[in-house]
């Protein structure tokens, strides 16, 4: 009963927490949103007019001809609903909804690969390719993590474990971009090894088109590694010396176990409840960096294309973009707190507060 | 939780070897900054982006100290005053600037410009020409100051890339043995059987000749664009890297400092008054904290940056927004703890105001621990401000280390090879973080016993 109780309570939280973020971005690109909509139609109604002489034609003076346009756009804004602002309930209502239903709408200026500009088609097009690299790199960072992580544990003190922690240090203390930059600048125009734009150049239809992505794709995935699991191998390890700490340890000493067995069967496998919870929840926090990593390494998936939308304002894809990074980020938030919840009854039951 | 004194915190710190070095980084970055704001004038970050101010600085030269490791000798940008010399003959009247280099390096200079300040009537003839190690002189330029009936001051740049000095060099081109599809720059400062850089003494020479009067010279320098400069080069913009980046140096710590004192101080009074209030309150508190901690940070940044403003004291403020969260939920759990003492419950009977009792009694308790958390999350604010301001979102008013590598992305600083311009800025970024690491997880030590080992 706790268990469910408890995975209700989250997931209504998580519902409030995409509907204001949902609700805070429209807000806060709202008024702009209305004032390109209706330039646009200005635009529109005044190119179609032009084109048609015969109607220009029928007009006495310019004064008539222009209160004529102007009634042609009002009529135009009404049908689309601009002439109530963007904060009317109705409308706000209206947004609302369809973004729920996925449906976001043209995108202003940018397209598809295919050529397309309905943001769905675009989000959905880049969003597999962000979820390649970042989850390649985090699976990649987690194994070598947990690797080291147990090894250091193993041996407290040693020259491993000493390595470990001071690289664990210093890595999470530089920018991964800058890092990129560096290895961009490194491997890929010093000693030509890799390509500096991680965008391949050949159609995505063509066969070889998978081996060209992951072959753009070593350079970033390389520099999130270098970055990364550093922190996570001292992470492990901390987890790792809680538990060699713990009384059943000792008691599998005394046996006469030996140490590398307690160690990598019975430690690590007390300590992958908090581990696999952290893997959810930095897979989630890898996102929102994805945006200046995949500006750098002009990684073709869902950072760049924000960061390509935030720099002409393309609001529809600004507003999709967020919605869905924000989804994504709440799905591992839950999923990590459901594997909380799972493995330590204690946040189910509530016992704790 | 445990009741330390300061005065234990502060023998404990002394011993924490990795404590110590981050006091001693951060006191360098400190001093540093003093320095900067006391030494070097405003105007030079106020005019960061003003092209106009570093015109007479060198385009993308590397630090001057590269010349000390490699063999061959790169030219350093010069900038040189002139000897004035006055003489006359019969009505003529000559003013004569000389400009002496001696040039011993390996490679061409990448342009030179004179700049003089002028006060003179009627007009006068400006011949530019130059004496070379090999004796040959080059007429380079002839022109003349514009008429004027009164006495002006007029202010005139001649430069290298002149198209009149190219055509006046083509007159030489018997003497030389090469073809002259090189920069001006090139020809002048060659040996004559190839286009291979000649060493030695170079006289630059301006003549200004005058019928009854004297040119009077009130400033003059001959700016001899060099391949390297200063301790940290310049970038595409001609900018001085020094500057830029030691005006990061107080912007960076003022950004980093202020947004985690602001995020622990709300953090803490937040999570102390819901643990301390409990039951509906601390729900309804907890919840609004859970829906905080779920909003994508870095998006959310970035449309506040775009669409409102992005001024650094804001974006400041927008930090905080998002960092307070965490300390908040550690500080609700501490309080929690704290109020079931007796001496709270003594306070409470007493008829203590609850703010009295937040504030007199359980906030002391956590201040090991803010101190902590403070010195913990300044990096993040850092290297997340530098990553806004390396998307292009920054205060451009203000030269951020994140700015620098910004400017140095969009021209492609990477792929023409410009180290310099990338790797110092991001050093700063991690020493600064890493300083605070160190002070942080020290005091972490000392505040939680439970990560002594």
């Amino acid at each position: 009963m706790g268990l469910k109780r408890y995975l209700i309570t989250r997931g209504l939280t998580m519902f409030g927490v995409l509907m204001i973020t949902l609700l805070l971005t429209i807000s806060l690109v709202g008024s702009n949103m209305d004032t390109i909509l209706k330039q646009g139609i200005i635009y529109q109604v005044r190119a179609e007019i032009t084109e048609n002489t015969t109607i220009a034609q029928g007009f006495n003076n310019p004064e008539e001809f222009e209160k004529f346009v102007q009634q042609k756009i009002d009529e135009r804004v009404k049908t689309l609903g601009l002439d109530t602002p963007w904060y009317s309930p109705q409308r706000l209502g209206y947004t609302m909804y369809k973004i729920l239903i996925l449906d976001f709408g043209n995108a202003t200026f940018l397209t598809s690969d295919s050529g397309s500009s309905n943001v769905g088609e675009i989000i959905f097009e880049k969003m597999p390719k962000t979820i390649l690299l970042f989850t390649t790199a985090t699976i990649i960072i987690s194994i070598i993590g947990i690797v080291l992580g147990a090894a250091s544990s193993n041996k407290i003190g040693s020259k491993t474990d000493r390595i470990t922690s001071t690289f664990a240090v210093i890595s999470s203390s530089f920018p991964v971009w800058w890092i990129g930059m560096l290895m961009i600048f490194v491997f890929a125009f010093v000693y030509q090894i890799f390509p500096a734009r991680a965008t391949p150049s050949i159609e995505p239809d063509d066969p070889g088109y998978i081996l060209a992505l992951l072959y753009h794709m070593a350079l970033p995935v390389i520099t999130i590694v270098l970055i990364g699991f550093g922190a996570w191998a001292y992470l492990v390890r901390n987890f790792m010396v809680g538990i060699m700490q713990e009384d059943f340890i000792t008691a599998k000493k005394t046996i006469g176990i030996s140490k590398k067995k307690i160690v990598y069967s019975h430690a690590l496998r007390n300590a992958a409840p908090p581990i696999v919870t952290i893997l959810a929840l930095s897979l989630s926090g890898s996102l929102g960096g994805a945006i200046i990593t995949e500006a750098v390494f002009d990684w073709p998936g869902m950072g760049r294309l924000y960061f390509e939308a935030i720099s002409v304002m393309d609001l529809p894809i600004i507003i999709g973009s967020t919605y869905i990074l924000t989804v994504l980020f709440l799905v591992s938030i839950f999923i990590a707190d459901l594997l909380y919840g799972y493995f330590d009854p204690r946040v189910r039951t509530g016992s704790n507060t | 939780m445990s009741n330390i004194s300061t005065h234990e915190i502060k023998s404990e710190f002394l011993k924490s070897k990795l404590g110590l070095t981050g006091i001693f980084i951060l006191s360098g970055l400190i001093l540093i900054s003093i320095i900067t704001i006391s030494v070097i004038p405003a105007s030079t970050f106020q005019e960061w982006n003003n092209p106009e101010k570093w015109i007479l600085y060198p385009k993308t030269s590397v630090p001057s100290w590269v010349n000390f490791l490699s063999l061959d000798k790169i030219p350093e940008h010069k900038i040189i005053n002139a000897e004035v010399f006055q003489s006359q003959e019969n009505e003529i009247f000559l003013t004569s600037q000389q400009f002496g280099v001696s040039f011993e390096y390996d490679d061409f200079p990448s342009d030179f410009i004179f700049e003089m300040k002028t006060k003179y009537t009627d007009s006068h003839l400006v011949q530019i020409k130059v004496i070379r190690p090999d004796g040959i002189t080059l007429e380079l330029l002839s022109t003349s100051l514009p008429h004027s009936d009164n006495e002006t001051i007029h202010n005139q740049r001649y430069f290298s890339t002149d198209s009149m000095i190219k055509k006046n060099l083509n007159t030489y081109k018997n003497n030389f043995d090469f073809d002259f599809q090189v920069s001006s720059t090139e020809i002048i400062f060659s040996e004559l059987y190839q286009n291979q850089i000649q060493k030695g003494n170079y006289i630059f020479i301006v003549d200004m000749y005058g019928i009854e009067k004297h040119v009077e010279v009130l400033e003059s320098k001959m700016v001899l664009g060099g391949k390297a400069y200063g301790v940290m080069g310049t970038d595409e913009l001609r900018r001085d890297l020094a500057i830029g980046l030691l005006w990061g140096t107080p912007l960076a710590l003022f950004i980093g400092i202020s947004v985690s004192i602001g995020s622990v101080v709300v953090g803490l009074i937040y999570g102390v008054y819901s643990g301390y209030k409990g039951k509906k309150t601390d729900e309804a508190m907890m919840r609004f904290n859970d829906v905080i901690y779920a909003l994508p940070a870095l998006p959310f940044l970035i449309i506040l940056a775009v669409t409102i403003s992005n001024s650094i004291f804001l974006m400041i403020g927008f930090l905080m927004i998002f960092s307070w969260v965490g300390i908040a939920k550690v500080s609700r759990s501490m309080s929690l703890q704290i109020k079931t003492r007796q001496y709270i419950e003594a306070a409470k009977i007493m008829g203590q105001k609850d703010s009295k009792i937040i504030f007199r009694h359980i906030l002391p308790q956590l201040l090991p621990y803010a101190f902590a958390s403070i010195a913990i999350s300044v990096p993040a604010a850092i290297t997340t401000e530098a990553g806004l301001s390396f998307l292009g979102l920054g205060d451009p008013s203000f030269p951020t280390w994140g700015q620098i590598l910004h400017d140095a992305n969009t021209y492609g600083a990477a792929a023409q090879g410009f180290w310099w311009w990338i790797v110092p800025p991001g050093i700063l970024i991690a020493i600064t973080g890493l300083a605070f690491v160190f002070i942080g997880n020290a005091l972490d030590a000392i505040v939680n016993p439970k990560l002594k080992r």
